[in-house]
């Protein structure tokens, strides 16, 4: 069983699917409030829900990610902490300098909520929601380049929703993975499918 | 002093909201060529020097208000 810290922004709004999902999974799921700096060795590994940070003021994510607790997990992940992103919490990492790139309003402008097909780097198939306005992942070709590289694309669109650059839907660099779909919303059979269940491995 | 910071996004980046206005206006029949939406800042920061506030102003824009992979920025001094 891991401890699992949940971070926490004005704004977050998947935190109670994530803690549940954490909880369901059988690891102990702790809150870490946004303006609270905290010690690396009170958790093994973290993850930052989605929702709309700060109300997306500036940028999605770039409020979120100037905050003390960011400032505490830059340090757990040079030790090599675990941390998931999902949807806010992939948009906050990229602020954050954590992840290269960064996520821009969709191609059609919509905010789109639907369940997706997604492959992973072995080629496995995955349904999985997502909800998003800004999920376009933009990066440079030096930048894309070096993700193709080192193998740390870790999944793309089947069926592209938002122009992400290269279908891509979540990128995996060390550590630090992160996705714009929600697996936290695909736990049961009842919420649709269990193949978000899958995507907590790490922890 | 009042600093004025103009975020735009890149070219190299599909501006979408820019996009729908044009085409918005357009449609209006307004003869638009290209529309560019970005963001402007205006910053009342303390200090006499105006190179070190404007510099200042730019550290600002370079550190949280601009983010360089997609967007980027000037800065105008208003009073």
């Amino acid at each position: 069983m891991s401890r699992v810290g949940v971070l926490r922004f004005p704004g977050t709004n998947c935190d109670l699917d994530v803690f549940r999902a954490i909880e369901d999974l059988g690891h102990e799921a702790c809150w870490i409030w946004y303006a609270n700096p905290f010690e690396e060795r009170e958790y093994d590994s973290y993850v930052i829900p989605g929702g709309f940070s700060f109300g997306d003021y500036l940028r999605a994510g770039a409020m979120a990610a100037q905050s003390p607790a960011m400032d505490s997990l830059k340090k757990a992940v040079k030790k090599g902490a675990p941390v998931i992103g999902i949807c806010n919490g992939f948009q906050i990492l990229c602020e954050a300098g954590l992840l290269p790139g960064a996520l821009v309003r969709n191609e059609k402008l919509r905010f789109i909520d639907r369940w997706v097909e997604l492959v992973d780097q072995n080629k496995e198939i995955y349904s999985l929601p997502i909800a998003h306005g800004e999920g376009r992942f933009y990066i440079e070709e030096d930048g894309l380049k070096e993700l193709r590289d080192k193998d740390q694309i870790w999944l793309t669109y089947k069926d592209n929703p938002n122009g992400s650059i290269s279908d891509i839907a979540g990128i995996k660099v060390n550590s630090v993975s992160a996705l714009m779909p929600h697996p936290e919303r695909a736990m049961k059979d009842w919420m649709g499918g269990t193949d978000g269940r899958r995507f907590f491995e790490c922890l | 002093m009042k600093v004025g910071v103009k975020i735009m996004p890149r070219n190299e980046v599909l501006d979408t909201q820019g996009r729908t206005v044009g085409a918005a206006l357009k449609r209006q029949g307004y003869e638009v060529e290209d529309c560019k939406v970005g963001k402007f800042v205006i910053l009342d920061l303390k200090g006499e020097d105006s190179s070190k506030v404007m510099e200042q102003a730019s550290e600002i824009a370079k550190s949280i208000l601009c983010n360089p992979l997609i967007e980027s920025f000037e800065t105008v001094e208003l009073s």
